[in-house]
């Protein structure tokens, strides 16, 4: 396989920044999973897509809008109606797929090279992203492995929140540059790592 | 202003785009029906008050919405998808319901 370069290679740097003498209570990171892909259901196909997903990744889609969920390898959230975000850190998830979800049932759509994955964990993640995006961060209203699609500054993202602190956003590789600058930003204030 | 989308719950107007009046009527792509043509282009009913209105959540989800506003006081009344049978009562997205 092609080595990946990625966008951020500029701008990641390593180690502590911000007002972090005090400690550090957001930690950044690249993820870089091998495969982010999209499927879609045709309208009534939605159940056979999501018992797809079940087949290939052993993820059960809890039932509503937004809804997924996480092993910590592979990831699945809803982001719009009979659409789904399905993430893995290996490569190959899109040929896994071929042959479940079928023409019948929807479509596959590979955004392995069109996505960067950005993580942001620690105690002060949800404040961070609040002020980013006008939307619910607290537990729960945003359960773990639950999706949002939303955007700051017409910069599209989805989020995934998986874990209680951690948040995993997905935004468009052109943009993945700016956005992570501005998110360094937002961290100074509470200290923040990358790793 | 909030609009409650019936997938993603209630988000500030800035995600979303307007789509035109909701009212309208778009004629047979070949129809020679220069009235109907001219009613879908000009005609409007301008209400002060509740008007149908379709709207896409761009910066979200990305479908397209059935909105009722009032234009008086911007009050979103009822919000529905424009395809199928998806209607979602959006106040159950609010409460966490679904
Ligand atoms: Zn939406």
């Amino acid at each position: 396989m092609v080595e990946r370069q990625s966008p951020l290679e500029l701008e990641l740097r390593s180690g502590s920044h911000g007002d972090f003498e005090h400690g550090v209570e957001v930690i950044l990171s690249e993820t870089r999973p091998g495969s982010i892909l999209q499927l879609a259901a045709w309208p009534g196909q939605e159940k056979a897509l999501i018992a797809g997903i079940r087949t290939v990744t052993g993820l059960a889609l809890p039932d509503g809008a937004g809804a997924g969920s996480t092993d910590g390898v592979r990831s699945v959230f809803g982001f719009a109606p009979g659409k789904f975000t399905v993430v893995d850190e290996g490569e190959g998830l899109a040929s896994a797929f071929a042959n479940v979800v079928t023409p019948a049932i929807g479509t596959v759509t590979d955004l392995s090279h069109g996505r960067t994955a950005i993580r942001i964990a620690g105690p002060k993640a949800e404040w961070v992203l609040a002020k980013f995006f006008a939307i619910d961060f607290a537990l729960p209203a945003f359960p773990v492995g639950a999706g949002r699609s939303t955007m700051h500054h017409d910069v599209f993202a989805q989020i995934q929140r998986t874990g209680a602190d951690q948040f995993d956003i997905y935004v468009f590789r052109s943009f993945a540059r700016s956005f992570w600058k501005a998110l360094c930003h937002a961290s100074e204030e509470v200290g923040y790592e990358v790793q | 202003m909030l609009i409650t989308c019936p997938y993603c719950g209630p988000r500030d107007v800035i995600e979303f785009t307007y789509q035109g009046d909701g009212n309208r009527e778009r004629p047979q792509p070949a129809s020679q029906d220069l009235d109907a043509w001219n009613t879908y282009v000009y005609d409007r009913l301008n209400p002060a008050g509740d008007h149908n209105e379709i709207w896409q959540h761009s910066g979200g989800c990305r479908a397209h919405l059935r909105v009722v506003r009032n234009t008086l006081t911007h009050e979103i009344s009822s919000v529905a998808f424009t395809r199928g049978d998806h209607k979602v009562d959006a106040r159950h997205k609010a409460e966490g319901k679904i």
